[in-house]
């Protein structure tokens, strides 16, 4: 049926572009074209690998479960992601909240220290010298890496994995905002100077403002390095949380419900870096249209 | 020491950057009475625009100083207020952000919140650009652009106004209009001008007197013009002046006989 009604749209799609600049009470049909030449392709995309993956994992040998599958072991945890029967048998939302939650509370204090941090080292020459170096070798530290020491120094689940969140989140944050401050313009510094802006009202009126792309850029690929690793530390440190989840479902070979949890992550990894892009647009219009 | 004559006091000013042995200005010795419309012309690279940063203290003289109305300039300050060459507004501010940013952060003591208000709109108005207030620098032409860096300068009240090649990124109408605008805000409010230009018709029409660079490195004051023509000026009815295509024909006879331009005169 997809294929058969995406056939015409690509010889019609010039003319449905150019017609409601001239008509605008076209038909809806015309108007949802443009919408609908945006979600058809990836759509079908999806639809054909599936396809792909239903054929190839239906063989007697596979070790995968087939989308069919999945659907008839899973079909609840898709349909109702909110039951709660207690203990960690709860719904995926359940799960990806309290992920979320830690993300949240890692990467808000990742932002704060990193952002300050940042400030610092892209405006005094001396706290670059003595950071700088330091922080080039500990950002390459992957973020699991942590975790023992981590939990040795917090001996608790919760603190640990925040902790995580926020050493693994931070690097980006603090050296995109260093770059930021040090590449704001000559013109905005002397600006400055001449009306004898000085101190915090510099700092908040020229230098945030005139780094932000670069800070929402570092806090992008933050929120995106904060959600890689807290899937990682929950499948070692337990309690709810989609990465124990994950790790709960293969203790007890329930491959279909991994199969769910992972599009679950996948989708909300994709929502936290728009979210952050479109919150970085709204903060910075303007800025980058010099 | 305040008598009219040396308002602005530049006094043997010269700079070397580093470790250089040849500074790029040398001695440069120059009186700017309050009210004088005063340009600095010579080649690219001759340190016109280093001669104003100096003024407007962004830079530090190696040797010399500047005295403002009896004051030692020691670093940068609202009173004299520079219109840079590329704008300078800031991009995420609405214009009449940029201009009230500039007048809360110099006049506050001077003036309460609604007064601020009304001056940054009568600072506004008189560029004309009031009808545009509420745009981005993004949103508006170049030309729009440097009339409300010239709004922000004059907003500051400043002793001197300093203006680094203020039309050299406009094109030729643009330019000419906001050179009329100049010239009639000078008329206006008696504001002390120092203009850096590479443009000899703009000096000629706008200027008291036109300070002529020798090249750089090691420039000097080559020559000194007074430009005696009657104000206001019209530039239609100036083309055809003796008076200003003598000023204009000695400006060029500096600027490309004695002192060709240094890449030209490789070649």
């Amino acid at each position: 049926m997809n294929i058969a009604t995406s056939k015409p749209a690509p010889a019609a799609a010039p003319v449905s572009v150019a017609e409601p600049a001239l008509m605008p009470e076209r038909s809806l049909a015309a108007r949802l074209r443009p919408t609908l030449d945006a979600v058809l392709p990836p759509l079908l995309v999806v639809l054909a690998l599936a396809g792909l993956w239903e054929v190839v994992a239906s063989g007697p040998n596979a070790t995968l479960p087939p989308p069919s599958k999945v659907w008839a072991d899973s079909s609840e945890l898709i349909t109702d992601p909110f039951f709660d029967r207690g203990g960690l048998d709860k719904g995926l939302f359940w799960h990806l909240l309290a992920s979320l939650q830690r993300v949240a509370v890692g990467f808000a204090l990742a932002a704060g220290a990193g952002i300050a941090t940042g400030l610092l080292i892209g405006t005094s020459k001396l706290a670059t010298r003595g950071l700088d170096p330091l922080f080039q070798v500990l950002r390459t530290v992957p973020p699991l890496a942590w975790l023992p020491l981590s939990l040795a120094a917090f001996r608790e689940a919760q603190p640990s994995a925040i902790f995580v969140i926020f050493i693994t989140s931070i690097w980006p944050i603090i050296i995109n905002t260093a770059v930021g401050v040090r590449n704001v313009p000559q013109d905005y510094r002397n600006v400055a100077a001449v009306i004898r802006l000085r101190g915090p009202a510099y700092f908040a009126r020229i230098i945030l403002p005139a780094a932000a792309p670069y800070i929402f850029t570092g806090l992008r690929i933050g929120v995106g390095l904060s959600w890689l690793a807290i899937i990682a530390a929950e499948m070692l440190i337990g309690g709810v949380g989609i990465g124990f989840f994950i790790w709960d479902a293969w203790n007890s070979s329930n491959l279909s419900d991994i199969v769910v949890a992972l599009a679950y992550v996948g989708l909300v990894g994709f929502a936290l870096d728009r979210a952050m892009a479109l919150a970085g647009r709204l903060v910075t219009r303007g800025t980058s249209a010099q | 020491m305040n008598n009219r004559a040396d308002f602005l006091d530049i006094s043997q000013v010269t700079v070397a950057f580093g470790r250089s042995r040849v500074p790029v200005l040398n001695g440069i010795e120059l009186k700017i009475a309050r009210g004088e419309y005063v340009s600095v012309i010579g080649h690219s690279g001759c340190g016109k625009s280093t001669l104003l940063n100096v003024v407007a203290g962004l830079l530090p003289a190696s040797g010399g100083g500047v005295v403002l109305d009896g004051k030692e300039v020691d670093g940068p300050g609202p009173d004299r207020a520079v219109v840079f060459q590329n704008h300078s507004l800031l991009p995420w501010l609405t214009c009449y952000e940029n201009v009230k940013l500039a007048v809360d952060q110099t006049l506050s003591r001077a003036m309460g919140r609604a007064e601020r208000h009304a001056w940054t709109l009568e600072n506004l108005a008189l560029v004309r650009m009031a009808q545009a207030k509420d745009k981005r620098p993004g949103e508006i032409s170049g030309g729009m652009k440097q009339r409300i860096g010239i709004a922000r300068a004059l907003a500051m009240k400043p002793k001197v106004l300093l203006l680094d090649e203020p039309f050299g990124a406009l094109d030729a109408l643009t330019r000419a209009h906001l050179q009329d605008q100049v010239m009639q805000i000078h008329a206006g409010l008696g504001t002390t001008v120092m203009m850096i230009t590479h443009d000899v018709d703009e000096a000629v029409l706008l200027s008291d007197r036109i300070v002529m660079l020798t090249n750089g490195p090691n420039a000097r004051i080559g020559e000194i013009l007074e430009v005696d023509l009657p104000r206001p000026r019209d530039r239609l009815a100036l083309a055809a002046d003796p008076r200003f295509v003598a000023a204009r024909a000695s400006v060029l006879e500096f600027l490309h006989h004695r002192h060709t331009a240094p890449g030209l005169a490789a070649a």
